[in-house]
């Protein structure tokens, strides 16, 4: 499979803190990737980087061949780089079905078109019947449905989920889990940054891992449990140990 | 210009700036307190001020005796509006930004009619007094009286402010407005903290009215000017800090000064809003602002 | 939605009508000055809602556009012999064009900073105008009178025709704000307004975003400031430029609802008369009473109804509803 997604030596600190050295992948077309590492391993600031929220010290971050580093959220959303946000927000004075019209109108200049878009998107997600709702009244597995609605609305090339599964109970999960695999489905590469590495394992294609700032390992999820460093670097953070 | 009339200038400034600083630190402390901008800040000076001429004249007390009553007087005014409006202000569902707005400036636009109401539209000033009218001289530069010991008790209530924030009260203030959420376990009574918070910044506006009446003529719209001033000082040195108050506050009146000497006294306050405007294309936040 | 929207213009068109005809069986000058004034009012509020409720950038600095359109109006008909009804789209360009030079630096402040700059820019050119002697300074500049005409936009004869200039330029501000409503930018406007960081997370540009609204509300708002001249035929600072009246200009979309198509037409139509009214019947030699009523009427519309007086029509759904609907 060709590359999608490509990270080129990407490196960011904060007030002389590495939060990210160096760190280099590809995100083939199609496929589910995992971003995984226990706590302070750097996963939102590179998720953010990615996002274009923030700029990186060095090194290059490609869509399709096309850099982005640097160059802001705008231009990556533009280029088809949706995300989703850890804390979810929404624009709670409108309703789900304008929304996710925001979302529509990155690539729908006209009402109608952004309408009918927002509409399909809505039935993909399970939200149809809640269309004209307030997106303040939502309960909260419906608000992390909401983001991915209004993200799949901009026709994204790549979706960035951060921590969409972390916090829901087992069953609502499985939904969540479901609604990745319908969003695959349509074509969309996906990138997840997760701390719950259960529900995570059995969805993703790849795993890139990441401990300390860097690349610890990249593999298929079996190789990566079975990696001793991956043990090794969860065991000090004994809440979220691998399965 | 000579020597003399330079040391004039940046004197006036110095004493107009203090008083400017302690209008905005009381702004500066509910800001920062709770997120409210108080846009009846100025009549509250201007309630002070009418408080210090009529115990003035009614009694006959000297007007410095009476800064004390005033501040307390005031401290019950913030603690009654905190009470009665911004306590619900604060608990709306919708628009809260704008109904804190909104509400504090139909309390000043009330305050100013039932001031008019009440008192006429005169202009009301302290006649006499230990201080009124006298000035000393030293090396061709004169010192108003009243404007030096306004200036030195804006100083001490400065003091007053900072040693409150080393209190047990203070802290609970500190902690109330770095964490919401983390004060209610600690068994901090958010309201409590929020009404007191208030006295403390009407308070302020007290003193500085109790002083300013003694050498400024008092009238019901009195306020509007020193309020604009006020949120330009708070602005300036940043929301929610006292030394940024304090610092921001004498740099306004020294601006102000010099515009008036070196321009037109009709030009003194564009160049202080000037001054502003240009340090915040600079930077956003005010000198001191962190938040 | 699109049903809902064409209902709503629809609700506009009977509404026009209705106010079209109501100066006709009026006499009385009085009630028709209020009228107009009232009307004036709501296409200004209207314009401040464009920027202040929908883009939820609260500008307490309007006064300065007002003027903007007045002065320059009013100027070019003085000086250049340009007619009024020329003049007033030349104000509002000009008045647009500050509201861009306003909002470019302004609008990277957030909340009570840009609420601050936003009156500061407008005093800082209050007091240039009261020392400006190319303005008239403080004692203001006469419009003379040259006899009933449409082009001037003068007239003595009748108030009707101001009542119908007043009635169209509400209107058309109505209509801009309805048309508004269902393009792009004015659903970029809420999620600005709602969300700036989910906003440009969906490649929402968030500072132009804000500028087309700034430009948009300026304009509109300057040319309500010389319409006002023309009514008037008088102006000076305090009456075009000075801060009361920036709050005037919010306060009926305030009161009434903000970001809502008939927000400033209710907060206007209760506003204005009754400001007017207990000025003239409880304000004479500066009893101060209207002014209590009138603070007093803010705070508790404000604590009362925070969500704006069109909440209390908003179908009651609970959950269902939401600002849109209204």
């Amino acid at each position: 499979m060709p590359a999608l997604l490509e990270l080129r030596e990407v490196s960011k600190s904060f007030g002389g803190v590495a939060a990210n050295v160096a760190i280099s992948f590809d995100v083939a077309e199609g496929e589910i990737l995992g971003l995984i590492g226990p706590n302070g391993a750097g996963k939102t600031s590179l998720f953010n980087a990615i996002a274009g929220e923030i700029a990186p010290d060095s090194g290059d971050i490609r869509l399709a061949g096309r850099s982005l580093a640097g160059r802001g959220p705008v231009a990556a959303a533009a280029a088809g780089i949706a995300r989703t946000f850890q804390v979810v927000r929404s624009f709670d004075s409108m309703s789900v079905l304008e929304n996710v019209m925001i979302g529509a109108f990155a690539r729908h200049a006209g009402l109608r078109a952004a309408l009918h878009t927002a509409e399909a998107v809505l039935e993909t997600c399970g939200l149809t019947a809640r269309a004209e709702v307030a997106a303040m009244a939502l309960t909260p597995p419906e608000k992390r449905r909401l983001e991915v609605a209004r993200a799949l609305a901009t026709e994204p090339r790549v979706l960035l989920l951060d921590e969409m599964l972390t916090g829901l109970t087992p069953t609502e999960a499985q939904e969540g889990v479901r609604l990745i695999r319908a969003v695959r489905d349509r074509g969309v590469t996906v990138l997840m940054v997760e701390h719950v590495m259960e529900v995570l394992l059995p969805l993703i294609d790849r795993a890139v891992v990441l401990h300390l700032g860097r690349v610890l390992t990249i593999g298929s999820p079996a190789e990566v449990v079975a990696d001793a460093r991956v043990i090794e670097a969860y065991l000090g953070d004994r809440y979220h140990a691998p399965a | 210009m000579s020597l003399a009339a330079v040391v004039q200038m940046l004197l006036s400034g110095l004493l107009m700036g203090l008083i400017y600083a302690l209008v905005a630190a009381g702004l500066s402390l509910i800001f920062g307190l709770m997120d409210v901008v108080n846009f009846a800040h100025g009549e509250l000076l201007m309630l002070a001020m009418y408080a210090t001429f009529f115990l003035w004249r009614g009694t006959g007390i000297e007007p410095l005796l009476l800064v004390p009553v005033v501040a307390i007087l005031l401290f019950g005014v913030g603690m009654v509006i905190y009470r009665t409006l911004i306590a619900r202000a604060l608990g709306v569902r919708a628009n809260r930004g704008m109904v804190q707005i909104f509400i504090t400036f139909g309390l000043a636009i009330f305050l100013q009619g039932a001031a008019q109401f009440a008192f006429g539209g005169d202009f009301r000033s302290i006649g006499h007094s230990l201080l009124a009218n006298r000035t000393v001289a030293f090396a061709g530069v004169y010192l108003p009286l009243p404007q030096a010991a306004a200036g030195v008790v804006c100083l001490l209530a400065f003091a007053a402010l900072l040693l409150i924030a080393r209190t047990e009260f203070g802290r609970a203030l500190e902690a109330t407005r770095e964490d919401r959420e983390a004060v209610a376990l600690l068994g901090i009574d958010r309201d409590r903290i929020f009404a007191l918070g208030w006295g403390l910044g009407a308070a302020s506006v007290g003193v500085a009215g109790a002083m300013l009446a003694g050498f400024y003529y008092t009238s019901p719209d009195v306020g509007a000017n020193f309020a604009l001033i006020a949120y330009v000082t708070v602005a300036l040195g940043g929301f929610g800090s006292l030394a940024g108050a304090l610092l921001a506050g004498v740099l306004i009146g020294e601006v102000e000064a010099v515009t008036a000497q070196l321009f037109d006294p009709s030009l003194k306050q564009v160049g202080v809003l000037g001054v502003y405007l240009l340090v915040l294309l600079v930077r956003p936040r005010g000198l001191f602002g962190t938040l | 939605m699109l049903r809902r929207r064409r209902r709503r213009l629809l609700a506009g068109g009977v509404a026009l009508l209705l106010l079209a005809l109501l100066p006709l069986p009026i006499g009385d000058v009085y009630t028709l000055n209020l009228l107009i004034l009232t009307l004036l009012y709501v296409g200004l509020s209207q314009a401040w809602n464009i920027l202040g409720g929908y883009c939820g950038q609260i500008s307490l600095g309007h006064a300065l556009y007002f003027g903007a359109g007045a002065y320059v109006s009013t100027l070019l008909y003085l000086h250049l012999g340009l007619p009024p009804s020329l003049g007033l789209f030349a104000g509002g360009l000009v008045a647009a064009v500050l509201a861009l030079a306003v909002g470019w630096p302004c609008f990277r402040l957030s909340g009570h900073y840009y609420a601050i700059a936003t009156i500061v820019v407008a005093v800082i050119f209050y007091l240039l105008a009261l020392n400006a002697d190319f303005l008239g300074g403080a004692s203001g500049v006469y419009i003379p009178f040259k006899g009933d005409s449409w082009v001037a936009l003068q007239f003595r004869t009748s108030k009707l025709p101001f009542v119908y200039l007043a009635l169209a330029y509400a209107a058309l501000v109505w209509l801009l704000a309805w048309i508004m409503e269902g393009t792009r930018a004015g659903f970029y406007w809420r999620a600005v307004k709602d969300d700036p960081i989910a906003a440009r997370s969906l490649a929402v540009r968030v500072l132009p975003s804000k500028l087309v609204a700034a430009g948009l509300s300026g304009f509109a708002t300057g040319v309500g400031g010389a319409i006002y001249a023309q009514y008037v035929g008088y102006i000076d600072p305090d009456s075009v430029l000075a801060m009361p009246l920036s709050i005037l200009i919010a306060l009926p979309a305030v009161l009434g609802g903000v970001g809502t198509l008939w927000g400033p037409l209710l907060g206007a139509a209760l506003l204005i008369p009754l400001s007017e009214l207990s000025r003239s019947y409880l304000g004479g030699s500066g009893h101060g009473v209207d002014l209590m009523l009138y603070g007093g009427l803010i705070m508790l519309v404000a604590l009362w109804r925070p969500e704006g007086l069109l909440g209390l029509f908003a179908r009651r759904g609970g959950a269902g509803t939401h600002a849109g609907t209204a």
